[in-house]
């Protein structure tokens, strides 16, 4: 296939090669902007040499003829492709309304910053689990990825849970704390519910229950959204179109998972002590008392195995979400056996790993 | 580079149940070839066959050369389909339904792929309807919508399932029109089922007929010519608005 090139002969802005849509890309722009520029009142432009050209070419010409603000002759016009713009000339649509062009101008925006390199290490910093990283470094796949919308898929995962994550540490917090500061009390060794409740907190329930949050909240809306887009076909027009559903949809909605899963930890982490510290105050021991038995029995590598853990639970819970709704049947019903599915499925996964863990850490000693 | 399609004694069952068996057709470059027939007779399977999504129980297929099954990648670069249900992607207006292609498949920048895709709406008479939801719109915008997205980014061959069911006949008309220049335009071929009698002897220069009971093709030609003439009273049936 020829690549389509703008020469500038004086006045006449000569084309070559075919005006299709995988070629005008490269001299779009600066296409536009020969034609702001032209002085004369008419726009000559020669296409004798562009043997084909489809309706993105056609469009370039329209778009170009209206930058220009003239008229605009065609030289060589024998090609195929003149009927088409008479078509297109005939239904032009008007100008960009003001929040289309905002639009354009995000999206050029965020086309300038050259996304693949600075995202590539976000994810590299963020997860260390080999095959997304190795996924997303198939140049191949990447390009799928571009119809994917991230950031609403993690605002979704992530920010939108934190207000629930935070309530539920608070309370587990303060249950836990609560439960076994009486028995513990008779011992007089309180001031270790600390020890036990950071402990746990950090090692099991913390990543254990933000991942049943993760499975309750976003595997089953994973697993509804996709088996809704299988149920009307858009899975198959997706297939049909040439583009992977799995990079397109499941990857970004994996990566998503695996990315707010540490924040949302941290934050029912950090809620559960607090929950923990106000019982603790209330049996009458100070704040640096509370800290400072934490500190002490809780290093950052408790800490550290729990994020651990937890981006593995996130990455096989919106993993089975995104199966569970990328294998749904056919009719209205299956979206919601789907759901059901992606739960159930994520938290029984959930389960097993940490079981897995268990015997893995003990094994190494962690 | 000739694009043709060939059929060749294609078959389809669902567990024991034949949908239909030994259909064979060509179409040619250009033509507009329509598929039909009563509902329920394989017509939207047999198009899934041609488009790659659903292997044939036997016989084989091949668009541009390439065979369905074994080269579905290549067959996949020269056509677009529009489906039955419109198969919109709900989760995005209708102006990125239509840009999404040319995102993953072309480096048109932002401007430009706004810009066509605008020009593509406008083709199926939605230049005002571009940034709304899939969700907001009509029956047959969602349907005038899915053919401007099979339009992205021009193939060579086009699928259409039933473009005009539902549609008004002014709409249903301007269809036909659209059809009909696109293929003056862009030189494309066109698969459509559809049942729209009208728009049968408006567009189509061949097609077949389907039929349940007799598991398979029961006819083919040039409307005109099975209007005019047909030993079968099914066909008869459907031409000429009799009843069987
Ligand atoms: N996935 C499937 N599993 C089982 N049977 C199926 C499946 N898809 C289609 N069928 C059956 O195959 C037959 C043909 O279906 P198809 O959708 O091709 O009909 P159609 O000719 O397009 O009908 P309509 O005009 O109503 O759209 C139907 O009887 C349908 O029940
Ligand atoms: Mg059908």
């Amino acid at each position: 296939m020829s690549n389509a090139a703008l020469h500038q002969n004086g006045d006449v802005l000569a084309f070559s090669g075919d005006l299709v849509a995988k070629n005008v890309g490269g001299i779009w722009k600066s296409s536009i902007a020969a034609a702001k520029r032209a002085q004369a009142a008419t726009l000559t432009i020669d296409i004798s040499g562009c043997p084909v050209i489809d309706t993105a070419g056609a469009t370039l010409l329209l778009t170009m003829e209206r930058t220009h603000g003239g008229d605009m002759h065609l030289q060589g016009a024998e090609t195929q492709g003149t009927a088409l713009l008479a078509q297109l000339r005939k239904i032009i649509p008007p100008p960009l309304t003001r929040q289309e062009e905002q639009r354009a101008a995000r999206e050029a925006a965020r086309e300038a910053r050259a996304p693949t390199a600075l995202e590539n290490l976000k994810i590299r910093i963020a997860f260390f689990g080999e095959t997304i990283v190795a996924l997303l470094a198939l140049p191949a796949k990447l390009r799928y990825l571009r119809g994917s919308n991230f950031a609403h898929i993690a605002d979704n995962a992530g920010l939108k849970a934190l207000p629930l994550v935070v309530m539920l540490g608070f309370l587990i917090g303060m249950i836990l704390a609560f439960q076994s500061a009486i028995p513990m009390q008779q011992f007089g060794a309180d001031l270790y519910v600390a020890d036990l409740v950071a402990l746990s907190l950090f090692r099991e329930l913390g990543p254990l229950l933000v991942s049943v949050i993760l499975a309750g909240r976003t595997g089953s809306a994973f697993a509804a959204e996709l088996g809704t887009m299988q149920v009307n076909e858009e899975i198959a027009a997706l297939t049909t179109m040439g583009i992977d559903p799995e990079t397109m949809l499941v990857l970004p909605r994996v990566a998503a998972a695996v990315l707010v899963m540490p924040a949302l930890v941290v934050a029912m982490d950090v809620s559960g002590l607090i929950g923990m510290g106000v019982v603790l105050m209330v049996f009458g021991f100070p704040a640096s008392a509370i800290i400072g038995q934490i500190t002490f029995a809780a290093g950052p590598s408790d800490f550290l195995l729990g994020l651990f853990k937890a981006m593995v639970f996130a990455a096989a819970v919106a993993m089975i979400g995104c199966r569970s709704g990328l294998t749904a049947g056919n009719g209205p019903r299956a979206v919601g056996e789907a759901a059901t599915s992606a739960v159930v499925g994520g938290i029984v996964a959930t389960v097993l790993l940490d079981g897995l863990f268990a015997v893995l850490f003990y094994r190494l000693g962690l | 580079m000739a694009c043709i399609i060939q059929v060749d004694d294609v078959a389809q069952q669902f567990g024991d149940r034949v949908i239909f068996k030994n259909v064979s057709f060509t179409v040619d470059e250009r033509e507009i070839f329509v598929i039909l027939g009563g509902s329920g007779c394989g017509k939207s399977t047999l198009l899934k066959q041609m488009i790659g999504l659903l292997p044939p129980k036997a016989g084989r297929i091949s668009v541009c050369g390439h065979d369905v099954t074994t080269e579905t990648e290549a067959v996949r670069r020269n056509i677009g389909v529009m489906f039955q249900s419109g198969a919109l992607f709900g989760s995005m207006n209708l102006l990125d339904n239509v840009t999404l292609a040319m995102a993953v498949f072309t480096d048109l920048p932002a401007a430009a792929r706004n810009e066509i895709a605008r020009m593509k709406l406008a083709m199926v008479g939605l230049t005002d309807a571009a940034l709304r939801l899939p969700a907001e719109i009509s029956g047959g915008m969602a349907k005038r919508a899915a053919i401007a997205r099979a339009l992205a980014l021009d193939p060579p061959v086009l699928f259409l399932d039933e473009p005009s069911a539902g549609l008004d006949p002014i709409t249903s008309a301007g269809l036909d029109e659209l059809i009909l220049e696109l293929r003056e335009t862009l030189g494309a071929t066109f698969v459509v089922v559809t049942h729209e009698l009208q728009s049968i002897l408006a567009i189509s220069d061949r097609c077949v007929m389907l039929d349940r009971e007799a598991q398979g093709m029961i006819a083919m030609g040039k409307p005109k010519d099975l209007q005019a003439h047909s030993d079968i009273q099914m066909v008869r049936a459907f031409f000429n608005r009799e009843s069987v």
